[in-house]
């Protein structure tokens, strides 16, 4: 046999991984209607949190500190949710057939979307906090505090993420991906994102109270304006690892299970 | 050394109830270019999924370059090269970031990955385009990126479903050309096609596929001898066929089908008489094939 056509040697695990990221950031600069969104996004929310409802739900004006890091969450929410139709668009495509019937871990693939939505949702969320900074936030943290604020807010992202790339794999197409992953969108409202729960009537003070994100929040705002933390920030951690645990299995076995359909 | 490049033996694979492939038995020599064809719906996609690990099959033993499909998938991936029926491109890259991402994923370093891409881009006549992202492509052009791809590294084996469909006649010789060149090298070729004078021309073996089951297998001159005798054409005064009846060789059977023909045909028609053409092994298999199965 011709020395050419040995079996091929192909690329390492490392490198593999690699190229689907770079080829998820590229996706993610060229779609420049989603990039825009997810920037744009952020700071509407902010202009309108502060200066529309901010006046009627705190008259003295400090509600910006309030909000900050429910407008970070909700924003990363947002921006992760279209790592649900990226992944389903690559799942109902031909090209997910080739990657499969190479010798690779064809899985990164949704590494990669993974990989790219923590980087677009990191940078949106420096350009919240740099808009809410400008619009009167101001931080009790220092250097330690606003590092432990970032590395919530990425377990937060990429929680959420792989979450979305769960959806995406199970749903039929980008569409109906699309659809599953806007209901998720409300969570963010049904915490203490916006207003204290304390407001709330008693049942739906018991539901904001108890789901995941509300920790999130109440660890960020502590460590970014100085409001108790206690045990909020154990929980918060928590919850993220279950969803993040959860959603990985969940993808890869929804990964496996697709093979050869579509 | 592995004699026979794709060994299947009893191979059954239903989605459902709705049995595809049922009772399938191949054997595919190295070098060899091999075709397989048969009606839409046949289950030609199918088989190739199945090769090539996408689709896990029932029952019966499929090996691949000598691997079992099911139990060492990795071993088959290794040895294999795929372009499957639908594009499998990214429509967002350009042409040239489509072989350069594939280069690497076949652990080319990336200076050899451009290399291979500038490369294949010439032989496949996209260089103009090669910058201009695959979503603004032509169907042609999205077709020859496709084939480009599975290309970029030669493995032992490739498998091409249905490769010339939608190509015009140019791209289609030059394909041809190309699988040519790879067999000559020592690539086992496994395609599918619609058209039968592509397996005509092009195969060392060809398959027909009905029914779930294997109908013929054999050489392109085996399968015609087999339908056996000649077909009779009727032709009007414009040379346009108004009936091909398929005959024995002897003289006195196709005196009779002429006899036949005489009493229907108009004023001023001709008659032609000549060897068995694919088209009419195809229609004949098939067709008795899909009568056997309605009874
Ligand atoms: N994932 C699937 N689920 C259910 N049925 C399927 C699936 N894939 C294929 N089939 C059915 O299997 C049969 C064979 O399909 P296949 O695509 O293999 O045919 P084919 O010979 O390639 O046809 P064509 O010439 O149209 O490409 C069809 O009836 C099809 O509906
Ligand atoms: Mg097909």
């Amino acid at each position: 046999m011709n020395s050419l056509i040995k079996p091929a040697k192909s690329a390492s695990f490392a490198s593999t991984n690699a190229v689907f990221i770079g080829r998820s950031i590229r996706h993610s600069v060229r779609n420049t209607e989603a990039l825009v969104m997810a920037i744009a996004l952020p700071i509407m929310l902010m202009l309108l949190f502060t200066y529309v409802f901010g006046g009627a739900i705190q008259p003295g004006g400090h509600y910006v500190n309030y909000v900050v890091p429910g407008i970070i969450l909700l924003c990363a929410g947002f921006g992760s949710s279209s790592t649900a139709v990226d992944v389903a668009g690559d799942m109902t495509n031909g090209i997910i057939d080739r990657f499969r019937t190479m010798p690779i871990s064809s899985m990164s693939v949704i590494v990669g979307h993974v990989i790219a939505s923590l980087v677009r949702n990191l940078v949106a969320t420096a350009v919240v906090i740099g808009v809410a900074l400008l619009v009167g936030f101001r931080t009790t943290a220092g250097i330690m505090e606003w590092l432990a604020a970032v590395g919530v807010i990425t377990l937060f992202i990429l929680t959420f993420t792989w979450l979305y790339a769960a959806i995406g794999l199970v749903a039929g197409s980008p569409s109906a991906a699309s659809g599953y992953g806007f209901a998720l969108l409300f969570l963010p409202y049904l915490s203490s994102a916006f207003v204290p729960t304390d407001t709330m009537p008693t049942w739906l003070r018991g539901v904001a109270d108890n789901q995941p994100i509300t920790p999130v929040i109440e660890t960020i705002r502590g460590l970014l304006t100085g409001t108790p933390i206690s045990d909020v920030a154990w929980w918060a951690v928590g919850w993220c690892m279950l969803i993040l645990v959860g959603s990985y299995i969940w993808a890869s076995w929804a990964f496996n299970r697709k093979a050869g359909r579509r | 050394m592995v004699t026979a490049m794709i060994e299947v033996k009893g191979l059954r694979k239903a989605f459902g109830d709705h049995v595809v492939l049922d009772g399938i038995d191949l054997s595919v020599p190295s070098g060899a270019i091999f075709a397989l064809i048969g009606p839409n719906g046949a289950g030609k996609t199918t088989l190739i999924h199945i090769l090539s690990t996408l689709v896990a099959p029932d029952s019966g033993s499929v090996r691949v370059a000598g691997h079992d499909v099911i139990t060492d998938k990795e071993g088959v991936k290794q040895s294999i090269s795929l372009t499957g029926q639908f594009a499998a491109v990214d429509e967002v890259l350009t042409a040239e970031e489509n072989l350069r991402m594939m280069g690497r994923l076949c652990g080319l370093t990336a200076a050899e990955a451009r290399r291979r891409a500038i490369e294949l881009l010439a032989s496949f006549d996209l260089t103009a385009a090669a910058h201009k992202r695959v979503k603004t492509y032509s169907g042609g052009m999205r077709r020859r990126l496709d084939l480009a791809l599975s290309l970029v590294v030669t493995r032992p084996i490739l498998f091409l479903d249905e490769p010339t469909t939608g190509l015009d006649t140019q791209s289609r010789r030059a394909l041809w050309n190309d699988i040519r060149q790879l067999a000559a090298k020592g690539v086992t070729v496994f395609l599918t096609t619609q058209y039968l004078e592509e397996a005509d021309q092009l195969a060392d073996a060809i398959a027909v596929i009905a029914g779930g089951r294997v109908v013929a297998q054999g050489t392109a001159d085996e399968l015609k001898s087999r339908v056996g005798g000649d077909v009779v054409e009727l032709r009007d005064e414009n040379d346009e066929i108004i009936r091909e009846v398929p005959t024995g060789s002897s003289i006195r059977e196709v005196k009779m089908t002429i006899d036949e023909l005489v009493r229907a045909a108009p004023e001023g028609s001709r008659v032609n008489i000549r060897r068995p053409s694919m088209e009419d092994v195809f229609v004949a298999l098939t067709t008795k094939e899909l009568e056997e199965s309605a009874i």
